[in-house]
């Protein structure tokens, strides 16, 4: 057994996932992904997903050995914002060509790169990412990358995830894995301090965590490690000192929350900082996490005291959005976002959910949905665009909430639609986030485009025009000209 | 109902305006072998030339009656006299439209009688050149009026009066002059092909379009002509665009008949949509493919633009017309009018603008106002007051000197509105802001909590 499928036989048997837990032996060592369809699949693959998890780590050059489409094609293609360096946006890749492949110099490629990197930018560290052609034709990155971390005095780290080895969800773990093999632990911090927490999986996607941050540094906690989004390389090289941990949004990089707690006895629990309820509960999370693991438990008053006031604050704002979105109906279609508390906080404001997908919610998550929605027929595990069109087109929604990818289902629909996956353009966590959310909701709903796109052209709906003219009657000289020869044929007026 | 906040202050700063004897003498630029003369001192030419050259990159003919300090003195109708028949010789020009100015109508010169004498006096000399009078003094109106006034002046002055026969598919079409050439090279195939003859008065397309002739020629080549202008009255229909294009129909209705329909702006679905049915009510054509494709492509265009345009706060500084025709556009996008300037208070247009109030000012009002605005509209003299805001510039209107091609850009029709959608969702998407901790950080100083309109958050 290669070290690859070892390592991915061992993330796929996760001891802290309640799917995992649920399965029997043999199940379980199938693995947690469903075999791909060809042809009716969807989704990136492994290194993709590794990519994706890493990649915010901002002063990082990310290096990706292959042929030109893994990075040429995907590159710079994600919102997650950096409050320093932005080497991490810079698309490095071995381009390799035809010629590299068939005469082997695709390792020899990979040292020199890595070599002009180190000279050109001066990285902290390089990450090498293998993909589908260079893990065929047998490239040993992780030996490349030995030899140029000995002689170049760098960190150089191997992310062994091509593409070929499954979905993006097994990318995110061997991303992880790479994290966990070669960069946590390695550095010593000389400040460890009690109230310092790593929040994982947390991608600050259009510098959404700096919503939460302040609120942490309010209540005296530190954020040794952001993982991923805004790190730099020596936070995640020490976040092995930190005290407790969250598990943010998806379980994507669940392996990496238990082996820290595993290795190095950092507690987490999952949470989320979408919604109000949420964000309230991962601060109180926190707090009791640091207060189990010896911080003085005055934190709690202090912490209880700094959600309500901010409870307070975000549900009057909301409040004001009542009268615009009362009995608005929203179908959320997402997978990444954990959809329970946004729908509380919606609903809360009179919205009405007429469904959501629990594709990627847990049992439990399924659970409060349920209670929340009283109606089961709302949730779905995912629909067909056809179905999905035929829904919208028929305005069973006045909105829809969800990732890129059915954004032109709802748009040729003609139906509102909001970004709420990665590719979004506005800052959705925390308590202000949600009040963000609701704002885009509201500008999204009445956009005065939806009353000119869903009439039909005048000539094409005859009786609807004659009405339109009759009740403009009254209207101004311009407008009675226009009746008196709208009404009239071309005989008529020739007959003049 | 809008409020008109008129101007108080005395010193104007950065004007907005530019002369009315600017926009007749560009009125008559739209005209074929038209010769342009400002009655007023040399100053007022040039000016007034060398803004025509920054905006077009044209040679462009615009001649002077230059006054002196003498002809200031004792009167200007020698030199009106001495420059038509100069022109007559030296250019031989089908049309001398004189532009009179605040020289002149400070004076009190009865141009109209000036003119009409050297053109009793010279009949023969002068035949095949019409000689038409705009008066234009530059302390009233600007551009908007100058235009209005002297397509006015040409229909009175030329085209044949009284009940003709009307040909039926002949289709007279007055453009306000916030239409660009392209503009109006594109309402020109969109009525044809419902098989309509266009006849459009003035016709900036023939002439301003930049074509290089293949030989020189002093007069303007290309515009409506003369004769075409002598026969508007044998139109079924006049097509007005712009509400100050009213007057000159209301002139043409009154001395052919020539019934008409104003429509305010062309630019935005529903506008368009009124036209279309317009055109195809006059001719009985059916609505041709390729006009509802371009309507389809502008849906699509309102769909995925909507995103950028949604909350937006825009500051507009333009003529009454074109204040109208980008305020209703952007309003019906999802945007907000945080400011909206123009130039005067005479235009019935100001009320239908879907702002609070408009006010009546310069371009140092609109840098005043704009403040925290996401975008500024205006001509290129609006640069500094954008690049001191920080807020990004959309140039509209008249001048545009430093960049090319603004006579070429699209603004009415289907394909016009989706062009705008596209510049400013560019122009947004170009002036994105990274995010910042310290603009998202929830503890720095709120704004009023039920506040509906503008977040801090938003980030293009």
């Amino acid at each position: 057994m290669t070290s690859l499928s070892a390592k991915i036989q061992d993330v796929f048997d996760e001891p802290a996932c309640d799917t995992n837990r649920g399965k029997d032996a043999k199940a379980r060592k199938q693995g947690c992904s469903k075999p791909l369809t060809p042809g009716a699949a969807a989704g990136g693959c492994a290194f993709d997903g590794a990519k994706i998890v890493l990649q915010p780590i901002t002063d990082v050059a990310h290096l990706v050995h292959a042929p030109l489409a893994c990075e040429g094609n995907s590159w710079d293609n994600r919102g997650a914002a950096s409050s320093g360096p932005t080497l991490w946006r810079t698309s490095f890749t071995t381009d390799l060509t035809e010629l590299d492949v068939v005469m082997g110099q695709g390792e020899r490629k990979l040292f020199r790169a890595i070599r002009e990197i180190k000279d050109t930018y001066a990285p902290p560290a390089v990450f090498v990412y293998s993909t589908c052609v260079t893990a065929l034709i047998g490239d040993d990155i992780e030996a490349v990358c030995k030899r140029a971390a000995e002689k170049f005095g760098l960190a150089v780290v191997p992310i062994n995830a091509p593409g070929l080895a499954g979905s993006k969800n097994l990318g995110n773990k061997l991303a992880a894995e790479a994290l966990l093999d070669h960069v946590i632990g390695t550095v010593e911090p000389d400040d460890a301090r009690p109230y310092d927490i790593n929040i994982l999986g947390e991608f600050n996607l259009s510098g959404e965590f700096w919503l939460v941050k302040p609120l942490l540094d309010r209540l005296g906690i530190r954020v040794r490690a952001c993982i991923p989004g805004d790190a730099r390389y020596i936070d995640v090289a020490s976040a092995h000192r930190a005290r407790a941990a969250m598990m943010v949004c998806s379980s994507a990089l669940i392996n990496l929350a238990r082996k820290m707690e595993e290795r190095w006895d950092i507690p987490f629990f999952e949470g989320s900082f979408y919604g109000i309820t949420d964000t309230s509960e991962a601060l109180r999370n926190i707090a009791e996490l640091l207060v189990k693991k010896g911080a003085d438990a005055e934190i709690l008053d202090r912490t209880e005291t700094l959600i309500a006031e901010q409870e307070a604050i975000a549900w009057k704002k909301l409040e004001a959005y009542r009268r615009r979105l009362q009995g608005k109906r929203v179908l959320l279609n997402t997978g990444g976002v954990k959809s329970w508390s946004v729908v509380h906080a919606l609903m809360e404001i009179g919205m009405e959910i007429v469904g959501t997908s629990v594709k990627k919610s847990t049992v439990e998550d399924k659970e409060r949905i349920k209670r929340i929605l009283k109606d089961e027929n709302h949730m779905f595990e995912q629909m067909a665009a056809r179905d999905l069109y035929a829904m919208l087109s028929k305005h069973k929604a006045d909105i829809m909430l969800s990732g890129g990818r059915t954004q032109f289902v709802a748009l040729k629909a003609k139906t509102p639609w909001l970004d709420i996956n990665q590719e979004r353009q506005h800052p959705y966590a925390g308590y202000d986030g949600m009040v963000e959310l609701v704002r885009q909701i509201d500008l999204a709903i009445h956009n005065p485009i939806w009353g000119q796109v869903r009439e039909p052209a005048p000539w094409d709906c005859q009786p609807a025009g004659e009405d339109d003219l009759a009740s403009r009657k009254n209207g101004t000289a311009t407008v009675n000209a226009f009746n008196e020869f709208a009404g009239a044929t071309a005989h008529r007026f020739s007959d003049r | 109902m809008v409020r008109i906040l008129r101007n108080t202050k005395s010193a104007a700063v950065n004007p907005l305006k530019s002369s009315q004897p600017l926009g007749a003498a560009f009125a008559f630029l739209g005209v074929e072998g038209a010769m342009p003369l400002f009655h007023g001192s040399q100053g007022c030419t040039s000016f007034a030339l060398v803004l025509f050259v920054r905006h077009f990159k044209e040679a462009i003919p615009l001649q002077t009656t230059a006054m002196d300090e003498v002809a200031t003195i004792l009167g200007g109708a020698d030199h009106l006299e001495e420059a038509i028949l100069n022109l007559k010789t030296r250019t031989k020009p089908k049309l001398i439209g004189v532009c009179t100015t605040a020289l002149v109508e400070t004076r009190g010169e009865d141009c109209a009688s000036d003119i009409a004498n050297v053109k009793l006096k010279h009949a023969e000399e002068l035949a095949g050149t019409e000689v038409v009078l705009a008066n234009t003094p530059d302390f009233g109106g600007a551009i908007e009026e100058g235009w209005a006034k002297a397509v006015a002046a040409m229909i009175e002055g030329i085209t044949r009066s009284g009940a003709r026969t009307r040909q039926p598919k002949k289709i007279a079409i007055l453009p306000g002059c916030n239409l660009t050439v392209a503009d109006v090279e594109h309402l020109r195939d969109m009525v044809e092909s419902f098989g309509l003859k266009p006849v459009i008065l003035p016709d900036v397309s023939g002439s301003l379009d930049g074509t290089v002739p293949d030989r020189w020629v002093t007069t303007t080549y290309g515009g409506t002509s003369v004769e075409e202008i002598r026969e508007l009255g044998t139109a079924a229909q006049c097509i007005v665009i712009g509400e100050h294009m009213r007057h000159p129909a209301k002139t043409l209705h009154g001395l052919t008949g020539v019934p008409y329909a104003v429509f305010q702006s062309l630019t935005g679905l529903k506008a368009v949509d009124r036209f279309v049915s317009l055109l195809s009510a006059v001719s009985g054509a059916a609505v041709p493919d390729g006009v509802r494709r371009h309507r389809a492509q502008l849906e699509d265009a309102l769909l995925d633009g909507h995103f950028h345009f949604g909350g937006k706060r825009i500051a507009i500084a333009a003529e009454p017309d074109q204040l109208y025709q980008l305020a209703t556009f952007f309003t019906g996008m999802g945007c907000e009018i945080a400011a909206a300037v123009t130039t005067t208070d005479m235009s019935k247009i100001l009320q239908k603008v879907p702002a609070d109030w408009v006010q009546i000012g310069d371009l140092g009002d609109l840098e005043v106002l704009a403040a925290g605005a996401d975008l500024l509209v205006t001509h290129s003299h609006g640069r500094q007051a954008s690049r001191r805001l920080g807020i990004p510039l959309m140039r509209v209107g008249f001048p545009i000197f430093d960049r090319l091609g603004s006579q070429h850009k699209l603004t009415i029709l289907y394909r016009g509105t989706r062009d705008l959608i596209f510049d400013v969702a560019n122009i947004f998407q170009a002036n994105q802001h990274a995010p910042t901790p310290e603009a998202l950080d929830p503890f720095r100083k709120r704004e009023m909590p039920d506040e509906l309109r503008s977040s801090p958050l938003t980030r293009h």
